[in-house]
């Protein structure tokens, strides 16, 4: 176990299979033989969570957060039952906590013990939230972390980390870029990235959103 | 217990080098996939609950744990919960053989695909109807017990011994602590905000604040 590589993303998928490959044929094998699982249920759960769940879900939620005041109300006092309303509802979600960054406040969301998400509203959480860099430094140093993701946060807004260390699952509520003023609930979930949901970004001003 | 997961506060782990959110895919390589499917396939079983298995990847060599991926992590915290929930043998394991036929109980509570959506678009939720008093109230002023147990505890290093303000009560959750070790019991759920100076020193910045969900055995009155 001690000597198997590192699985980055610049694993070089023309190798022969290495020992944790091989390690992990031979306990899903195990697995299906002994009637312990069923691939086509495993291929299911890599389907859902590949292709159907993703930040496009909790970006539709913060669009319509932008343009309907009374949703925005319900979803600050009510959060799990106003995002199952959109149909974002289940595992890793089923006690959402939504935070509002406001020009006195930045909320960023980190989980320091392991890697709990808000699955169904962001999908599954990238590598980077997941790795010890971003898990040690997020609450002793996140302006350091902002700063990395190129966030600027002046040194008169507060900055609150939320530590995600219950079934509490948060999402952060970025701010409605300016210039956005009568925009459509579509076009605004367009500046709405998973990273300014985590809160180590701002959504996408309409002039970033030119550029890609 | 003060495993290599309890990294918040750490120094010396690197940069955090991102990969570009829109070029990022979901899993890395195949393996990641049915190790991910693997995990929570094998929870319809029932043998473990998702605090157990946060605790069986916790239990690693401590320079194993940073050191792995991700999903390395969570490939060791599985082989080790199917071994111990007596699922699989250690010889099973090794072989990637079965030694005897396969178990009919066993196979009825299999997760098959057709029940995967409704099983997580349901979930599993913590919050439990139970009548019980909470110990403190939103404006409450709390200390965080130092306990060092050997076991699974959510009450991180860097929180334990300080103080801070309740802010809300999240109400009578699954208590986490207990349920790793096989015992559902509930207690209430605080939100508890610390300034980034209690935690941290001078040194951090006077408007910063962390806010971390502890439940009441983790506190005790200021």
């Amino acid at each position: 176990m001690n000597d198997t590589p590192r699985a980055d993303h610049d694993h070089d998928h023309t190798e022969p299979p290495s020992d944790l490959e091989l390690r992990v044929k031979s306990l899903e094998s195990l697995l299906v033989d002994k009637g312990l699982v069923d691939p086509e249920a495993l291929d299911a759960l890599i389907d859902r969570y590949e292709h159907k769940v993703g930040p496009r879900n909790g970006a539709q939620v913060v669009a319509k957060a932008w343009t309907d005041p009374e949703f925005k109300a319900w979803l600050l006092e009510d959060p799990t039952a106003a995002i199952e309303s959109l149909g974002f509802t289940g595992r890793q979600g089923e006690h959402m906590v939504v935070v509002e960054n406001t020009p006195e406040r930045h909320n960023m969301v980190v989980c320091t013990l392991c890697s709990c998400y808000p699955w169904p509203t962001l999908g599954l959480p990238p590598v980077w939230y997941k790795s010890a860099p971003y898990r040690s430094r997020a609450v002793i140093d996140p302006r350091g972390v902002l700063r990395e993701f190129g966030t600027e946060v002046s040194e008169e807004v507060e900055i609150r980390v939320w530590d995600s260390t219950s079934e509490m699952r948060y999402l952060v509520l970025p701010e409605r870029p300016a210039g956005t003023e009568g925009w459509s609930e579509a076009d605004l979930a367009r500046l709405v990235t998973r990273n300014s949901m985590i809160g180590v970004e701002k959504a996408k001003s309409p002039a970033e959103l030119d550029q890609t | 217990m003060n495993g290599g997961h309890d990294l918040g506060g750490m120094h010396g782990l690197g940069p955090i080098d991102a990969e570009p959110e829109a070029s990022e895919p979901v899993f890395h390589a195949d393996w990641e996939r049915r190790v991910f499917a693997m995990t929570l396939a094998c929870a319809s079983h029932g043998r473990w609950t998702i605090d157990g298995s946060r605790h069986a990847r916790e239990r690693q060599n401590p320079a194993d744990y940073i050191r792995h991926s991700y999903f390395e992590n969570w490939l060791a915290g599985l082989e080790k919960l199917l071994v111990e929930s007596e699922l699989v043998t250690a010889e099973e394991l090794a072989q990637g053989q079965p030694a005897g036929p396969v178990d009919a109980a066993q196979a009825e509570r299999v997760l098959k695909a057709d029940k995967v959506e409704p099983a997580m678009t349901k979930g599993g939720p913590t919050l439990m109807d139970v009548p019980l008093e909470p110990r403190f109230r939103p404006g409450d002023r709390v200390h965080v017990r130092n306990i060092n147990p050997t076991g699974h505890t959510r009450s991180p290093r860097y929180a334990r011994g300080k103080f801070g303000t309740v802010e809300v009560d999240h109400g009578v959750h699954v208590f986490a602590d207990k349920s790793a070790h096989g015992t559902r019991e509930g207690q209430h759920l605080y939100g508890v905000r610390f300034a980034a100076q209690e935690l941290w020193g001078t040194d951090a910045s006077a408007h910063d604040s962390v806010r971390i969900d502890l439940w009441d055995d983790h506190l005790e009155p200021a």
